[in-house]
């Protein structure tokens, strides 16, 4: 008569320690998981740090009235004035290194050329204008004053960070499942598991109870380097931004366990996660807003859960919101994780 | 009375043009070590996989320990013990992680300690899956196997690629399990292995058996006890000569090689030296030894086990 079972020695308990087992004897796994992300959050943090306007570089061809032009421009702090024969100007107006280029044709008027899809250029080409104008005369009829507002929450790193969160909830939930479950149908120990009374659900359970844990870290280690360090502001609650997390994961982990339900090599299932995850990562809004996408795609991009994930954290961390204005996003990460789950379970290839 | 360990009655697997199993009819008692004798690509394996409930049958009857998955999978799932070919066990684990992860899955246990025990592994408890040498990988699947405490085990080609020292380790595992009473079908490409351990003998070709019965048994088929093997260098022997030579009882000519069945060598060997010496031909190689299973294999399909 067997002694009746402890605990450990149930099988999802014993299933669930070897997924962590496996995960924490990985040193690279824990890189890509832990650090890169926070690295990554930092490098581009630097990057994007937000600077005075920068100094714009015109150049004036030389003409008669250049002189005069050269003279005017030369008062404004922002702008950076060279003088130099036209050839040399067209070529460096070409290569990018001026915005505009000022033709002085008569002493009362000049040709402004630049490249009009040049940010740069078409503010240059304002304030260029703006103070020749002055220069020359022209009189202001509106008073105006400026009063700086640089906030918390409109800064690049504001945006990057939650973008980077859904990312890596992505990522790692996707390899996390994925990765493992082919690695070991090619090794046989599906195989070898099917044969033993072993029950498939608490198999495939013990996947989302690993991932679920370690879920808590990853993110408390990216939002909290992105609070204390950059200062990112978190002003949804932590529950409302976790059952965000909670469910993306959950729905990425039934992406990934559909894309690994039937390949028998990791780089059959590398290639088919790649062709998954990269749409997701140019059109879901990570390092770049998704609005800059043409409204004709905008309908597919909101149904992609990472930009379901992205929305739904930016709009917990940085404008506060809570479950009621998450409506559309919960229900998109929903229907991805029953779809997901079922299909993949219908086709799973346990051998 | 209990029913058989297994009962196979027309068993027919293929795969698409190829039929890889063709009607297989066997039974195993139990207690019994039965051995399924083959080359490469004679069906053993997926014989043994549809007993273990993971591949299906395209016809005929399975009936393990007296149950058919249909009707009771996970009641033959827990009462079998297996060893795959190919199962690589995940190598970040411990030994005893392992057979704990194992463990949890069968509702009858062994503890953990008495089967690294029972394998000797006690010194690699804590050894990684993928710091152990192939005999020691091989004895934790059979750990595995065990640890669930099966009336029935399964093994596929349990030694298959080890040394010779670790061979004799599972040799002398599987020798004990039957001593316990348990009852072992296992497959093998192995003669020696077969005769070494098995009570009982399937010969498999082409997915069929070719010959049943306890090793010696089927050694007698050859008829007789010994076997000449010889090769010439630059002639060619008349086999019609050969037969004529003292105590041979039949002739077989694979190749360039020769193979003589014979019940008195001390009186065949003299006899052919010097026929060979009138026919001026030269040995390039000569072995006699007694007779095998290999040499039953030979006898019944003209072939040899490993190139066939």
């Amino acid at each position: 008569m067997p002694e009746p079972r402890t605990w450990r020695e149930r099988a999802i308990v014993q299933l669930t320690l070897a997924r962590f087992r496996e995960f924490f004897r990985e040193p690279e796994a824990l890189f890509w998981t832990f650090v890169f992300p926070i690295i990554m959050a930092a490098g581009l943090g630097l990057a994007f740090r937000n600077k005075p306007a920068e100094v714009l570089k015109v150049a004036v061809v030389r003409t008669p009235a250049a002189a005069e032009v050269v003279a005017g421009l030369a008062r404004d702090p922002h702008l950076d004035v060279t003088l130099l024969d036209d050839s040399v100007a067209a070529r460096q107006l070409r290569t990018g290194k001026v915005a505009l280029l000022v033709v002085p044709t008569t002493t009362a008027s000049v040709e402004y050329r630049f490249d009009d899809t040049r940010p740069e250029s078409i503010t240059a080409r304002r304030m260029v204008d703006d103070a020749l104008q002055r220069v020359n005369g022209r009189q202001d009829p509106v008073a105006t004053t400026d009063a700086f507002v640089r906030d918390r929450g409109s800064r690049y790193i504001d945006f990057l960070v939650p973008g980077l969160l859904g990312m890596n909830l992505m990522a790692s939930s996707m390899w996390g499942i994925g990765f493992t479950v082919v690695d070991q149908r090619r090794k046989k120990l599906l195989k070898r598991f099917v044969a033993t009374p072993m029950s498939r659900a608490e198999y495939l359970l013990s996947f989302l109870l690993a991932r679920l844990s370690l879920l808590v870290f990853e993110v408390g280690t990216l939002v909290t380097f992105g609070v204390l360090v950059f200062g990112v502001p978190l002003r949804g609650s932590v529950v409302t931004l976790s059952v965000v997390c909670l469910l993306g994961s959950l729905a990425f982990g039934g992406l990934g366990l559909l894309i690994a339900a039937r390949p028998k090599t990791v780089e059959a299932a590398s290639g088919l996660m790649n062709f998954a995850m990269l749409p997701m990562w140019v059109l879901s809004g990570v390092f770049f807003s998704s609005a800059n996408f043409p409204d004709a795609m905008q309908p597919v991009i909101k149904a992609l859960p990472l930009t379901a994930v992205n929305n739904s954290l930016r709009a917990i961390m940085l404008e506060g919101a809570g479950f009621g204005d998450l409506g559309l996003e919960l229900a998109i990460l929903s229907a991805w994780l029953v779809v997901c789950f079922t299909v993949a379970l219908k086709i799973f290839r346990w051998k | 009375m209990k029913a058989p360990a297994l009962a196979l009655r027309g068993l027919v697997k293929r795969y698409g043009d190829v039929t890889a199993v063709a009607g297989l009819d066997l039974t195993v008692n139990r207690g019994e070590c039965f051995g399924l004798l083959g080359p490469n690509g004679a069906g053993k394996t997926t014989t043994i996989e549809i007993c273990e409930g993971l591949t299906e049958a395209d016809e005929g009857e399975v009936r393990v320990l007296g149950m058919t998955h249909r009707e009771h999978a996970d009641e033959i799932r827990a009462s079998i013990g297996i060893s795959l070919q190919e199962t690589q066990l995940t190598e970040k684990l411990t030994v005893e992680e392992t057979v704990q992860l194992f463990q949890s899955f069968y509702p009858r246990r062994r503890p953990v300690d008495e089967v690294i025990a029972a394998v000797q592994l006690g010194e690699k408890r804590t050894a990684r899956v993928g710091q152990l040498s192939g005999g020691q990988k091989q004895r934790l699947a059979l750990a595995c196997a065990i640890v669930g405490d099966p009336e029935l085990f399964f093994l596929d080609e349990p030694t298959t690629g080890l040394d010779p020292q670790s061979r004799r380790q599972l040799w002398a595992l599987i020798t004990r399990f039957k001593a316990e009473g348990r009852t072992i079908v296992l497959t093998t490409h192995y003669m020696d292995e077969a005769e070494q351990l098995c009570d009982r003998v399937a010969i498999v070709d082409h997915g069929k058996i070719i010959a049943l019965g306890t090793p010696r048994e089927l050694i007698g088929l050859v008829g007789s006890e010994h076997v000449v093997e010889f090769r010439l260098d630059n002639a060619a022997a008349d086999e019609a000569e050969l037969a004529r030579l003292p105590g041979v009882t039949r002739i077989k000519q694979i190749d360039d090689r020769y193979q003589l069945d014979v019940s008195r060598v001390h009186q065949t060997i003299p006899a052919l030296l010097a026929y060979l010496t009138t026919i001026g031909a030269t040995l390039s190689d000569l072995v006699t030894h007694t007779a095998t299973l290999e040499d039953v294999f030979v006898h019944l399909t003209g072939r040899h086990l490993r190139d066939a």
